[in-house]
């Protein structure tokens, strides 16, 4: 029993302490470059930046003036993605994951969801072009933020989907089954004991897909128009900040101008980030009171 | 005599059968359960105790592809039926499983939970059913300071105590109780025998338990279990003073299981 190999046991503590050399490197480089690219943009915009630049109009393309057009646009579409799509990705994953049991109902839903996050978005962009702008353009106003809503809900249902029910799945089955045991309907106990504890897994699915739809072009550049002006209801087209980044880019090559929005897009996320953690945290205390 | 044996029989099951898809862990189970006794199943481990417990409540029926033949009658009605309420059932049969499972939410939420979720609102109501089902679970005194801190917080023993102190607040007639002490350690598992001992007056309670000493000092009655058919149930103390069986004998003296 005492025969250890000090050699191997070297050996080990070399690898590990190699490993663990290896592993922070990569995980500095990730955070400088993060780091890095976060700092040049801003540098570069910041200075573009002024009450003017976030409440005005654009003016030439965009080229001179604001972006608050886009910046509406980009609140606007999130929100409406965000509330169509939430309820509907975490009600599919609950009935997924608590209401039925596995058969070809579930498989064939889960390889819808599959293969609908596979999708590229500039495909989800045609669809939507097609189907939303020009099929029902009589309902949606054709390129419209509404057109450009539900093609942004399709493309991040499934991403909603799998992240929900990957967080439903891990809430301990023994915990549902003493809540059931008491005479609890399954409803009751989705509410006060599965979704409580799935909440953060949730939320994070909910940020990734904000995310998502903030950081997107291809598939709003085919829906929602691109349109300069202020848009006052869902039936008006407009334009998101990422598209307004591309799009004064390439049409006005006005480098200076992307880049403010681009830092006005990325101090948004962070924002929007920030809000939608505190908004759920309020949301777990709220449910396990 | 008969008569008021059938006036105090409370669990009933006839030539009881239950399958996981194809294969049979139960094999025609017939067994009565009387009002107010504390009624042990023991036998190796995978014999089909637990499956058998789980009938009772009809837990097995979260379990996909299994089926149950044969009548199982509690407090006169058949369970099975297809007009029985399975939420209504399981207020009046509740269980108690091997690992404590307490919510992770506050003690008084914990035992509140069955009353809430039965529309009780009323504060004043809801602490005198929490203050009585925790006194009853014998943990009132440990826990009457801090009925507002996480369970989580509490010890093995404790936990489950107040797994027991949450099925007494919804008020049910049967407590099945599936090895309750096996994760716990002795003092604990002590305190949750004694507790036993006065659950008697007011419950029927079916206990699973992998320990015969535990069986022999809690229970009335015993039911020996081996592969998933009953072998022998007797008054505690006749079945393990006088096993008629040889399997019986065999696995109470210790030759296996
Ligand atoms: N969910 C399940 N699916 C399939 N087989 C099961 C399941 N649960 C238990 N079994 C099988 O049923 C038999 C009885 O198990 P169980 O009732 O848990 O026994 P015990 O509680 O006496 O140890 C065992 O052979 C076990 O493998
Ligand atoms: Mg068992």
């Amino acid at each position: 029993m005492l025969d250890v190999k000090p050699n191997h046991l070297i050996r080990v503590q070399r690898n590990q302490r190699v490993a663990f050399t290896l592993l922070s490197l990569a995980a500095a480089f990730t955070v400088v470059i993060l780091l890095a690219i976060l700092f040049y943009i801003l540098s570069q915009g910041l200075s573009v930046i002024s009450m003017e630049f976030l409440l005005e109009e654009p003016r030439s393309m965009g080229a001179e003036g604001g972006v608050f057009p886009a910046i509406v646009g980009t609140v606007y579409l999130v929100a409406i993605i965000i509330l169509i799509a939430a309820p509907i990705g975490v009600g599919t994953a609950i009935f997924l994951n608590e209401y039925i049991s596995d058969g070809p109902l579930k498989k064939t839903l889960r390889f819808a969801t599959e293969l609908l996050a596979g999708i590229p978005s500039i495909i989800f962009g045609m669809f939507g072009f097609i189907f939303f702008v020009i099929v029902l353009g009589d309902y949606t106003g054709g390129w419209s933020i509404l057109s450009g809503g539900l093609t942004g809900v399709i493309m991040i249902l499934p991403i909603i989907i799998r992240a929900s029910e990957e967080a439903l799945r891990s809430v301990p089955n023994d915990l549902k089954e003493g809540s059931l045991a008491l005479g609890t309907t399954r409803w009751y106990t989705i509410k006060k004991v599965v979704l409580p504890l799935a909440i953060p897994g949730i939320t994070t699915s909910i940020i990734l897909a904000i995310g998502r739809v903030i950081g997107e072009t291809a598939a709003f550049l085919l829906t929602l128009g691109g349109s300069l002006l202020l848009a006052t209801s869902i039936f008006d087209g407009g334009r998101t900040l990422a598209l307004h980044l591309y799009l004064v880019a390439m049409e006005t090559g006005n480098t200076d101008m992307a880049f403010g929005a681009g830092a006005v897009l990325v101090i948004l996320i962070l924002i929007i980030n920030f809000a939608a953690e505190a908004l759920f945290k309020l949301l777990v205390r709220r449910f396990s009171a | 005599m008969t008569d008021q044996k059938e006036k105090n029989m409370m669990i009933e099951v006839e030539g009881l059968n239950f399958f996981y898809g194809q294969t049979q862990a139960l094999n025609d189970i017939s067994l009565d359960i009387y009002k107010n006794e504390i009624f042990a199943l023991i036998g190796p481990s995978g014999c089909g105790k637990s499956t058998f417990l789980r009938v009772l409540n009809r837990m097995n029926d979260l379990i996909p592809k299994t089926s149950v033949q044969g009548t199982v009658r509690i407090a006169g009605q058949d369970i099975y039926d297809p007009n029985v309420d399975v939420v209504e059932l399981r207020k009046s049969v509740g269980m108690v499983f091997q690992k404590p499972n307490p919510f992770p939410i506050s003690i008084f939420d914990n035992v509140a939970y069955g009353p809430k979720a039965n529309g009780i609102k009323n504060k004043k109501k809801l602490m005198e059913i929490v203050e009585e089902s925790l006194r009853q679970a014998a943990l009132w005194d440990e826990v009457k300071d801090r009925l507002h801190e996480n369970a989580m917080g509490l010890s093995g023993g404790q936990q489950q105590r107040l797994c027991i102190a949450r099925v007494m607040a919804v008020k049910p007639e049967i407590i099945l109780m599936d090895e309750p002490t096996s994760a716990l350690d002795p003092l604990a598992t002590f305190k949750v025998e004694e507790l036993m001992n006065d659950l008697r007056k007011d419950y029927t309670v079916v206990i699973v338990t992998h320990n015969m000493e535990q069986a022999a000092r809690i229970s009335d009655k015993t039911a020996f279990f081996l592969d998933g058919s009953v072998i022998e149930t007797n008054d505690t103390d006749e079945l393990f003073l006088n096993p008629k069986e040889q399997q019986t004998e065999d696995y109470i003296t210790g030759k296996f299981g």
